[in-house]
């Protein structure tokens, strides 16, 4: 007895058991409320845009890995988590062939060129937005209003639109309340905007849906709560102190909170680890420039939403931050800066 | 008794503990095997010297080997026996030492040789001859030699004596069986370490998961002694030096300093009860007290077991399945995998971890650092374990030391153990500072030839 050969292991021999795919699929759990809210909201056109989107993505990634002969990575679930969010930001009745476009640049450039998962630099899903947005500029600013009678039955002609097609703008079309705020200076009433009874992206209209999502990431130590607590925090007092100084010009801080991408981009895209600081207070620094640049885009900037663009410049701020902020190491005098 | 559950290092993680099953079973004494073996090399520093000849019948406690200098202990017998033969013996990190194969003698009384009694009279310098020449290091695992541990080096003074009974690892059970058995040991042994290091106070840190072992040694604090017993929260690695230090002192050891640049010296208990053991009869370290544990052995608990036993012999008296497929020696944190069964136990082993074929944990799967954070929040030592990480696939082993702390890495594994993505971190950091090591030195020779 007691011959055989032994398992060898260094130590320590034993692992939380927590893995990167576990994460990366709970991210996909916590999404899921918020793309079926899209579909309830917006009809068979959202389904169509998410679910592309989502195909594109993982088609891409797979179709990258095979050709470059690696192992596929799709199952670490994080193009899906790509897919899904870029499917969320896009207008419901954005032209489907645009959206696969979108998601196989997500991919390709947001993602495979900086050596993929936990290489790149800036969250692949906005990458590819950013891409669709100067590309497309006209379709993605084509809203169209929700909870409409025929959603579930009619397929706007726009979704379906064939590629490089003269496009379609389709009769109908919503105008968002940020865009309603900042051109014809029409607030919403902000209940509907909590309760995402509004129009805009497919998936960043429902608030309460994408904060409950982020209440289970960070109930299950999946997100950093500090990065959608310090966005938030930080437009709500900047627009808060902006509103008490002039109401009429500017926009009450509760619609700051609950309008276009914000609830969405704080929870989910500014959240992607890769992109964001490593230590806490790099975190607090990195969640307050977004939420100020945030605000800063949407009152003084020409565009009705900022968020996008306030993340990717976070994103790209995030290796100065870990470089200069470092904690103080134990038993040494002050920080290595 | 002072309890105070805010005390604690910052960072650190909470592996499961696994310690119910042997934590309420007292320690037994094992059978001597019927050959010991044992390595010179068990300590840190040169091995022992072998002062017997093949064929020599020895005694209980005798001398076997001498210390090698001062950076060394010596060696006695755990058993009354025949020398079989010297000969070099397997280790377990796979290398070998000089090694004694002694026979007991079969249905022989066992009595221990007696020696000097060292007394607490006895000058600082007696006593750390005494302890020296009782063959003791440290028990808790580091096996450092405890007399060069605790010369109070020149111009420097310890305020306080600190007695380590945290034992964090998960599984082992010693400490905290020796603190519930051997409280008169860990008393006089206190009273020895008072005399070498003359602190002011002696501070007994234990977790809170060993609340009846606090009791206990409260209930029995010699009241001449300045000594009290302080319970804090459960967390690893807090029964590394430094940490324990800041749970219980709130200061910080300086970054490639000793415990006494903050004026405090730390003593396992075990190591203490064995000063108080051993010194007042002159004798040396026969054997160790070891938690044997793991869902691969029938009969777990808390052994005494004769120094040089082999392990094939342990598991066996343990009731081990057959399909073995992993030991650790220590905890499973910070422990070492055995590679053979032939190695034996020495005077660091605090524990034996066994797993069966169906229960080693399989490997995960290995992904890229998702820059999740989880090890930063982890590291006591506030070090960047993802950047480290990174730099090491780069082989940037320079950068490592000089930019990002390296060296302060003391291998606590907390990084790896909360890692996601599986990264051998601190396989990694251990690599690179063996290397920055040998550089450092190759460089030293240089410049001194
Ligand atoms: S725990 Fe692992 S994946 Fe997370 S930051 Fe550290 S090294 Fe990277
Ligand atoms: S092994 Fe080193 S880097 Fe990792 S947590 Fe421990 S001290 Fe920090």
């Amino acid at each position: 007895m007691l011959s055989k050969t032994l398992h060898i292991s260094t130590s320590p021999h034993i692992n939380k058991g927590v893995s990167t795919d576990m994460i990366m699929k709970n991210v996909v759990y916590a999404l899921i409320p918020v793309a079926l809210f899209s579909v309830y909201a917006f009809g068979i056109n959202a389904f169509l845009v998410v679910n592309t989107s989502v195909i594109a993505c993982v088609f891409t990634e797979h179709l990258l890995c095979r050709w470059s002969n690696q192992e596929s990575t799709i199952s670490d679930w994080s193009a899906i988590i790509t897919g899904l969010l870029l499917g969320l930001t896009l207008p419901p009745i954005f032209p489907l062939w645009m959206t696969f476009l979108g998601g196989v640049m997500a991919i390709a450039l947001g993602k495979f060129v900086f050596g993929g998962l936990g290489y790149n630099a800036f969250n692949p899903a906005l990458v590819g937005r950013a891409i669709l947005q100067a590309a497309f500029p006209v379709a993605i600013t084509t809203w169209h209003p929700s909870f409409l009678e025929d959603r579930f039955v009619s397929i706007s002609n726009a979704v379906l639109a064939f590629p490089f097609a003269k496009p379609i703008v389709d009769g109908i079309s919503g105008a968002t309340p940020l865009s309603a705020f900042k051109f014809d200076h029409v607030a919403t009433d902000s209940t509907d905007l909590a309760l995402g009874l509004i129009s805009g992206s497919t998936g960043e209209t429902c608030s309460w849906l994408i904060a409950l999502g982020g209440v289970y990431l960070i109930y299950k130590k999946m997100m950093n709560w500090r990065i959608p607590v310090t966005i938030l925090t930080s437009v709500f007092v900047l627009s808060g102190i902006l509103y008490l100084f002039d109401n009429q010009i500017y926009p009450s801080p509760m619609f700051m909170l609950f309008s276009g991408g914000l609830m969405l981009g704080a929870v989910f895209m500014a959240t992607d680890m890769v992109g964001s600081p490593i230590t806490p207070l790099g975190i607090v620094i990195y969640g307050i420039f977004i939420g100020v640049l945030v605000v800063v885009i949407r009152i003084w900037g020409g565009l009705p939403e900022g968020v996008m663009y306030a993340i990717l410049l976070g994103n790209a701020l995030t290796p100065q931050i870990d470089s200069i902020i470092r904690p103080k190491v134990y038993g040494t005098k002050k920080a290595m800066l | 008794m002072l309890t105070s559950l805010k005390n604690s290092f910052k960072h650190g993680v909470h592996p499961p503990e696994n310690k119910e099953e042997t934590n309420g079973l007292p320690i037994r004494q094992f059978p001597f095997a019927p050959l010991i073996i044992l390595p010179m090399q068990q300590h840190i520093g040169n091995p022992s010297q072998i002062i017997v000849k093949e064929g020599q019948e020895v005694s209980r406690g005798q001398l076997l080997a001498k210390a090698n200098g001062y950076m060394s202990v010596p060696m006695h017998s755990p058993v009354s026996g025949n020398i079989r033969k010297i000969a070099d013996v397997l280790l377990i990190s796979g290398q070998t030492s000089p090694g004694i194969y002694l026979e007991p003698f079969p249905y022989s009384g066992q009595e221990v040789v007696v020696g000097k009694p060292i007394s607490l009279d006895a000058s600082p310098e007696e006593i750390l001859k005494g302890i020296q020449d009782a063959g003791i290091v440290g028990l808790g695992g580091a096996a450092f030699p405890t007399h060069v541990k605790l010369k109070i080096p020149e111009g420097k003074t310890c305020d306080h004596l600190i007695i380590n009974g945290i034992e964090c690892e998960p599984y082992l059970t010693t400490d905290h069986r020796v603190m519930l058995e051997q409280a008169d040991d860990i008393f006089t042994g206190i009273r020895y370490l008072l005399r070498v290091t003359d602190a002011k106070e002696v501070i007994i840190g234990i977790e809170a998961n060993k609340q009846d072992a606090a009791d206990h040694l409260t209930s029995k604090v010699p009241t001449d002694l300045p000594v009290k017993v302080q319970v804090v929260p459960v967390k690893y690695p807090q029964g590394a030096e430094k940490m324990l230090i800041t749970a219980l002192l709130g200061k910080e050891v300086p970054s490639g300093g000793l415990p006494i640049e903050v004026n405090a010296v730390v003593v396992n208990v075990a190591t203490t009860a064995e000063i108080g053991r051993l010194l007042p009869h002159g004798q040396g370290i026969q054997e160790r007290v070891i938690t044997i544990t793991g869902p691969g052995v029938k009969k777990k608990g808390n052994y005494l077991i004769p120094i040089g036993t082999p392990l094939r012999y342990v598991l066996e008296q343990v009731g081990a399945v057959d399909n073995i497929s992993e030991v650790y020696m220590g905890g499973p944190m910070m422990g070492v995998s055995a590679s053979s069964l032939d190695i034996s136990i020495v005077k660091g082993t605090s524990g034996i971890v066994v797993f069966g074929d169906n229960e080693v944990r399989k490997v995960g799967k290995i992904y890229p650092c998702i820059k999740c954070s989880a090890c930063v929040d982890a590291c006591p030592i506030f070090l960047n374990p993802s950047k480290l990480g990174i730099l090491a696939k780069f082989e940037a082993y320079d950068t490592m030391a000089d930019e990002y702390n390296l060296m302060d890495c003391f291998e606590c594994g907390s990084c790896s153990y909360v890692c996601p993505s599986n990264i051998p971190l601190v396989q990694y950091f251990r690599l690179s500072k063996a290397l920055v090591r040998k550089k450092k030195s190759a460089k030293q020779q240089k410049s001194n030839a």
